[in-house]
């Protein structure tokens, strides 16, 4: 039912001859998502990563704008520009004003079966898993969900999409060989932001759709925005004091909360205290809770499993707390404390209240 | 009204562990459980069932002990329960498992017409959010995921409204039926079987459809063979080329840890000392 029980079926060694019919699929494409008017920066990610493949296979990157007609929509192209695409396909069309499955499967497939890319690029957002399911099974071709890296095999110039499977304990590489277009969908902050250069512009090319109001079924009510103050925003903060199995019972959570508020950051948590209901389900970092990109990530009693490792890796230093000295979190963290979380914990929220009141004077 | 719940029997990820050495998982002794988002959606199920009458079937595709899974199900509140297994199902993936589901649903509409599916949000062990799209592809039935709320059901004028959630809001949707719904979790809690239905399903006959009785005739859509996605590796993560800095101290005193550690960081990364006291000033 899934990738990940699948089992491994080595493609062939060496060169891979790609189907006559399936080699006239070219270039990288990147689903522009937005939703009142603004578009996910994890299309942007994106971007940023669909520029390496693009540049790996020699083609070009494209974005793909679907929306109203007007210039808000038309505004999406140019930043898909200064976000690093060549060019960019843009579908106007009343029928497109808000996200609705129907419509927009239309349109994507329509576009991918006339201007036949060969890989394509969704967040794994609310909207661009609704949209790339779909998609995938009316193209019939392979989709990978929740990929945290994507690479060109050499071997045979495909798609390798990495991601973590069974339970997120190991990684695996996907392929999708003898279909096109190869779809991935990738989750929010686990590809870095490129940088945005605004002098650059590329192309655009505009398809029309042809679709009635009439001929589709579902209607969009309304669109009731999230109060945001009230909501744990982690996939953006710049630190990060997380805990995990190793606090030993919840009220030792109050540590983790004294430091990341000394240091003005946000609680995280790994999945086994979700779990069993230590902390709110917002605050869970790793592949089926948030990832996240923080400056500073300290993390106190997690052991570092996979599915933990792939949300937070991208931070830029890592401080990790841990009794265990052969903690899997002591690979890949910048700085490691082999000791007790509980006792280790006031003692750097003290250090660090004080080198910051230092440092502000200093500001 | 008929409505067909999909779901899954998983292995309770939370108790995979992987060997050390070998790198490989050990599968022994690691419980199966129903896919828990499957159960927001079977609840859902099972209180319009309550609210406007009807049946409720579940519905799983998997080898032949999947079938303690449906009984699961069953003693909650399902009434019927069809497990769908063939060995020529095996490695399917997403697109060849949603179409080997979407056969026998529209098999089961045969003998009762379906107004609604229910799939969970995602699997556990797969992650994807994938096969239920692709169950409503194939069936053209109208697509409504990460749900929260079911604000109204109108069998007469075969209306359904619901929220969805979105990146940054919720949409208010307004459909017809037959649609497919799958739930966001966290949306309802599942009732506790009732000692009436856990007798139920110790004797619920489930029933058992082998790739023909489904309904499939097409056997290159199905298993390894009907999936265009290739694992063309397993593997853990490799290494960072440096391993952490360990913070040694002469004495085992936090503070003095506290202070290398902090003395070290704002050394080595002056910027960060600097963002942050900006930012708190």
């Amino acid at each position: 039912m899934s990738e990940a029980s699948a089992p491994a079926r080595k493609p062939a060694k060496g060169k891979y001859e790609l189907d006559e019919r399936l080699k006239a699929y070219q270039g990288v494409w990147v689903f522009v998502e937005h939703e009142q008017g603004e578009v996910h920066p994890v299309s942007w990610e994106l971007l940023g990563e669909g520029r390496k493949l693009a540049d790996t296979l020699g083609v070009e990157l494209c974005g793909v704008v679907l929306g109203a007609p007007g210039l808000r929509t038309r505004r999406f192209c140019d930043e898909a520009f200064f976000h690093g695409a060549d060019a960019c396909y843009l579908v106007e069309d009343p029928v497109l004003a808000n996200y609705r499955n129907e419509p927009f499967t239309k349109g994507l497939t329509e576009l991918v079966n006339t201007y036949q890319p060969e890989i394509l690029l969704l967040g794994a957002t609310t909207q661009g898993r609704d949209l790339a399911g779909s998609v995938a099974t009316t193209l019939q071709t392979g989709l990978t969900a929740d990929c945290t890296e994507l690479r060109i095999d050499p071997d045979n110039r495909s798609l390798a999409a990495s991601r973590p499977t069974f339970g997120g304990s190991l990684l695996c590489t996907i392929l999708t060989l003898n279909y096109r277009p190869q779809m991935a969908t990738v989750r929010p902050r686990v590809m870095a932001m490129p940088d945005r250069d605004a002098a650059r512009s590329g192309r655009i090319i505009e398809h029309a759709l042809h679709l009635l109001e009439t001929d589709i079924v579902t209607k969009v009510l309304d669109y009731i925005p999230d109060a945001r103050q009230d909501k744990p925003q982690l996939p953006f903060a710049d630190v990060i004091v997380a805990g995990g199995r190793g606090m030993k019972k919840p009220e030792n959570f109050q540590l983790i909360r004294d430091l990341a508020a000394v240091l003005g950051g946000e609680v995280g948590a790994s999945r086994p205290v979700v779990q069993a209901g230590w902390v709110e389900l917002d605050r869970q970092v790793g592949q089926s809770g948030k990832t996240v990109r923080p400056k500073l990530y300290i993390a106190a009693g997690i052991s570092g499993a996979v599915q933990h490792r792939v949300g937070m890796e991208g931070s830029d230093v890592i401080i990790a707390i841990n009794t265990d000295p052969n903690a899997p979190i002591f690979d890949f963290a910048t700085y490691g404390i082999v000791g007790n979380a509980m006792t280790i914990l006031p003692a750097l929220t003290e250090v660090f209240r004080q080198e910051l009141a230092l440092a502000k004077i200093a500001v | 009204m008929h409505i067909v719940v999909c779901i899954k029997q998983v292995p309770d990820s939370a108790q995979i562990r992987v060997h050390p050495v070998t790198n490989t998982i050990m599968r022994q002794g690691v419980p199966a459980i129903v896919n828990p988002y499957d159960l927001f959606s079977l609840e859902e199920a099972l209180r319009l069932k309550d609210r406007f009458g009807g049946r409720v079937t579940v519905l799983t595709m998997g080898p032949p002990q999947a079938e303690a899974a449906l009984r699961k199900c069953v003693s909650f509140g399902a009434d019927e329960a069809i497990l769908v297994t063939d060995r020529a199902f095996a490695g399917a993936d997403t697109l060849a498992t949603s179409y080997a589901l979407a056969a026998a649903i529209r098999k089961i509409g045969e003998n009762e017409a379906v107004d609604l599916v229910f799939c969970g949000k995602q699997t556990i062990d797969g992650d994807t959010a994938q096969v239920g799209p692709g169950i409503a592809k194939r069936l053209e039935l109208q697509l409504l995921t990460y749900v929260s709320q079911v604000d109204d059901l109108d069998l007469a004028q075969r209306a359904i409204r619901v929220q969805r959630r979105a990146e940054g809001g919720v949409q208010v949707l307004q459909t017809t039926l037959p649609c497919l719904i799958t739930m966001l979790e966290g949306t309802n809690e599942m009732r506790f079987a009732s000692m009436d239905n856990m007798f139920r399903a110790a004797r619920a006959e489930v029933r058992v459809w082998n790739r023909e009785q489904a309904g499939i005739e097409d056997v290159a859509r199905i298993g390894l063979k009907g999936s265009p996605t290739v694992v063309s590796k397993v593997f853990a993560p490799k290494a960072k080329e440096q391993k952490a800095e360990m913070i040694e101290t002469e004495s085992d005193q936090p503070r003095d840890i506290a202070l290398t550690v902090v003395g070290k960081l704002f050394t080595q990364h002056a910027k960060l000392r600097g963002g942050l006291a900006k930012k708190l000033a």
